[in-house]
């Protein structure tokens, strides 16, 4: 009973990096509160009402003088604390920010109210990351209804889960074991039972484990048989008839837009030309996609996206 | 002292008795005495949603309360406390009593205006009410969309309702005050020679009238496309559910400010009375005050560091919040330098200052730690974020409302109450807030999520520990309405000065008169001018 934690684990370079952080804030808080509370009390006893302390003070220039130095260091002081603090805060959080281009890709879907992660080989999960030990892993997530979030408290990282739009996470585990995951957005009735593991496995364990399973197709497999199961290979299949723009290459390229911008063929664009096709047209298309919305899950568009990945392999001058 | 003999003096209170001459008073006094019953009535409502709430979590299990009821008691606690506590708590009472007395002046500059806010307080109560009685809402007092809208089957819309309603009594009081301080202070009375109390409650009105519409118009929103099914923030819909936390939050950073800055206007008078000194440093207390109203504006997306937001919006939010840090430990410096050389007593009030003193600085030091961006990745919707705001919120606002409520208890009431129950409640409240938000710090670096009905084993003992802190300082809020009470009936009448404060709202019997003043006084010095050796020095 007396056994419990006071201070969480930790499985992540980066998490030693943000405990760093912590210790210093906790440091300076520490000190700041203690003379504080030491100046009060000692204050409080000396001059008490009755006390023969000494209360003359000087007045006149001098004294405004020497409160208003006091009031400059007490002001310059917490702000260059303030700033270097910010500083270091917000630089491993820019370190952090974009994951290794080596990273291995899981996609998460969130929904009321339970986790369903699928790996590229297309091993399904439910409620469970398993995750190999020393190499960096990229999650790519949605939501089907709500907002989620996605919380590992071991590697010090979190990020809301939302609907409509793909959100990541990375992080590299540096120690093996099973760890929390939590939900960590409020989603409504089960939100406290959106919970699971994450499992931290030794590398020829997580091949082991990524091998085994119901022997399902990868997901670029089980997206090429939902590609032609939805009609998309009717339009932008290699022998369609209609005019529709070509998706071989299409992944990681800036694409022309008709309204004259341009964007990066990411997860969200190609999720959002399914879901919303007319808010993003391809210059020199006619907008006639209908929307998929309410046809395809999320987990199956996943399918979709990472079959649309991997066919930029097989067009000419592709580069990533 | 003085009401020995012939006819009693007429006061406010003895003005009328029938329950109609105060439902239909226009004295700023009486309409304080309604709010004060509202709220306290409203904090209990709130105060037993929480009991609940520390109940359930004493076993890992959701075994006291269903997860929907458990949902639903967060989200009530949050709504009440923040809405029909915590925002009006300090202005409407303590304000609306003190403001014209403060500064001289006979009642607030709309009169009729101020009872229709009370109304439409009661009116927003009552939605609010009517929701939690027809089945609660189970939203959380954030509303985050598109759960509020498109996947609650409770009564948000009821709700909301109430939160929009008691919108506008914020923004009639605001404007009250605002039109008061500017237009109405006694002769002598300059911009500086106001009490600090007045200069916190003027930075709320500005916050007050600017903030609330924006809240009235996303509720407002939200009720449109969870009726109607009009797509603004559901992206199945075409919406944005990020556009709902700009603007939720635009307002909600803004209300914390609300909560707080009252509460340093609190303190800096109780502060200045009980060590018999000048506040330290007068002009940066006051342009402290401005500053964190108005960098308050700018600070919302530091509640987004996680949300998706864009990161280099993120370090902008998160460089603002570290500034707007700096006037508040100004402020607490300033209060420190306050007792040096002073001569200081430990009545009921100077306990409650002090002790808020020392929790709004733990607050404030721990929103540091949230402002830092990394770091908030990790503690973000942990129960971190809960221990920090409850100490600004409950360890500052809260202790320095009873504060406020023991300092000018005799001015409101004529009557003393009994000063060791009053200070051993200070004691008792300080203790029990401490054990029940300290473990909560742990807890949430530990990273235990927030509104969560079941939790892992082990984080049990220090759940425990929180709701054993949580017991005591549930008595620790009860004991004020007894004795308070009773010496509504037994205390001894206190004269007009018992503190022997400096300040006009001293210088008018207890109670006061309707009118305040027999005649308007001149104001021909600085305030706080205490007798201290130096109090020409400055």
């Amino acid at each position: 009973m007396l056994n419990f934690p006071l201070f969480p684990e930790r499985a992540s370079a980066l998490a030693a990096r943000v405990d760093s952080v912590f210790f210093v804030w906790l440091a300076l808080a520490g000190a700041v509160a203690l003379s504080v509370a030491v100046l009060i009390v000692v204050f409080a006893i000396r001059f008490r009402r009755g006390s023969p302390a000494d209360r003359n003070r000087e007045s006149g220039p001098a004294r405004r003088q020497k409160d208003r130095r006091m009031e400059i260091a007490w002001t310059l002081t917490p702000l260059a604390i303030f700033f270097t603090m910010f500083a270091w805060a917000a630089s491993l959080y820019y370190d952090h920010a974009a994951p290794p281009g080596d990273a291995m890709e899981i996609y998460v879907v969130g929904k009321q109210w339970m986790w369903t992660l699928q790996h590229a080989s297309g091993r399904r999960e439910i409620n469970e990351l398993h995750v190999p030990l020393g190499r960096p892993v990229k999650l790519v997530m949605t939501s089907q209804d709500v907002i989620h979030d996605f919380s590992l408290p071991v590697f010090r990282i979190k990020q809301d889960v939302l609907p409509g739009r793909y959100t990541t996470l990375w992080f590299t585990a540096d120690r093996q074991g099973d760890y929390h995951l939590f939900c960590s957005q409020y989603c409504g009735t089960d939100h406290s039972r959106m919970v699971g593991r994450v499992v931290v496995m030794a590398p020829a364990a997580f091949a082991e484990w990524l091998a085994g399973g119901s022997g399902s197709p990868t997901m670029a497999a089980q997206g090429a048989a939902l590609f032609r199961q939805y009609g998309c290979s009717g339009c932008h299949g290699a022998n369609a008839s209609v005019r529709a723009p070509k998706l071989e290459g299409l992944f990681g390229r800036p694409v022309q837009l008709a309204d004259g911008s341009s964007v990066i063929a990411d997860e969200r664009y190609i999720h959002d030309s399914v879901m919303l096709p007319a808010k993003e047209i391809v210059a020199g298309y006619a907008p006639i996609m209908p929307s998929f919305q309410g046809q395809i899950g999320e987990d199956e568009l996943q399918d979709i996206i990472e079959y649309v990945k991997s066919l930029r392999a097989a067009a000419p001058g592709a580069t990533r | 002292m003085s009401a020995a003999a012939g006819t009693p003096r007429e006061t406010y209170l003895n003005a009328g008795f029938t329950l109609w001459s105060w439902l239909s008073s226009v004295d700023h006094k009486r309409i304080a005495i309604l709010y004060a019953i509202s709220i306290t009535g409203f904090f209990f409502i709130g105060g037993a949603a929480a009991t609940l709430i520390r109940l359930e979590l004493l076993t890992p299990a959701g075994d006291l309360v269903s997860a929907d009821t458990y949902n639903k008691l967060f989200t009530m606690h949050g709504v009440i406390m923040v809405w029909f506590f915590l925002i009006p708590s300090i202005p409407s009472t303590l304000g609306n009593f003190l403001v014209p007395l403060m500064i001289g002046a006979r009642d607030l500059a709309f009169p009729r205006l101020n009872l229709a806010s009370w109304y439409l307080y009661v009116l927003g109560g009552l939605f609010t009410v009517a929701a939690l009685v027809a089945g609660g809402v189970d939203t959380g007092w954030t509303f985050y969309t598109p759960f509020s809208t498109m996947f609650s089957n409770t009564h948000v819309i009821a709700a909301a309702a109430g939160v929009f309603v008691v919108g506008f009594s914020s923004i009639l009081t605001g404007l009250n005050f605002i039109v008061t301080i500017h237009k109405m202070r006694a002769p002598g009375l300059t911009w500086f020679r106001l009490p600090l109390f007045v200069w916190t409650m003027y930075a709320t009105s500005i916050i007050f009238v600017l903030a609330t519409p924006v809240l009235a118009m996303t509720l407002f929103l939200i009720s449109i496309e969870r009726f109607f099914g009009v797509g603004i923030f559901d992206p199945a819909l075409g919406g944005d559910p990020l556009l709902f936390q700009h603007l939720f939050w635009f307002y909600s950073h803004p209300a914390v400010y609300v909560m707080i800055l009252p509460a340093m206007g609190v303190a800096s008078e109780i502060i200045t009375c009980f060590a018999r000194n000048r506040v330290f440093a007068y002009r940066s207390m006051a342009y402290a005050v401005l500053a964190i109203a108005i960098i308050g504006f700018l600070v919302w997306g530091h509640h987004m560091f996680v949300s998706g937001q864009s990161i280099y919006a993120g370090t902008v939010f998160s460089i603002l919040s570290f500034l707007v840090a700096v006037p508040s430990a100004i402020k607490v410096f300033n209060w420190t330098a306050t007792l040096y050389k002073g001569s200081i007593s430990f009545d009921a009030p100077m306990l409650y200052a002090l002790g808020f003193v020392g929790l709004f600085t733990i607050g404030g030091m721990t929103g540091l730690f949230l402002a830092s961006l990394a770091l908030d990745v990790h503690m973000h919707d942990t129960y971190f974020v809960i221990a920090h705001f409850h100490y600004i919120m409950v360890g500052g606002a809260v202790m320095a409302f009873l504060g406020g409520i023991h300092f000018w208890w005799p001015k409101i009431t004529g009557r003393l109450y009994s000063d060791g129950w009053a200070r051993f409640a200070a004691i008792l409240i300080f203790f029990g807030f401490n054990l029940t938000f300290f473990p909560q710090f742990i807890l949430g670096y530990l990273g235990m999520p927030r509104r969560y009905h079941e939790y892992p084993p082990e984080f049990q003992v220090l759940n425990v520990l929180s709701s054993a802190g949580a017991s005591i300082l549930a008595v620790g809020y009860l004991l004020p309405l007894c004795y308070l009470f009773w010496s509504l009936r037994r205390g001894a009448p206190a004269g007009p000065n018992p503190w022997h404060a400096k300040g006009l709202e001293w210088r008018t019997p207890s109670p006061p008169p309707t009118h305040n003043f027999a005649s308007i006084p001149v104001v021909t010095e600085g305030p706080y001018a205490y007798a201290t050796p130096e109090a020409a020095g400055d």
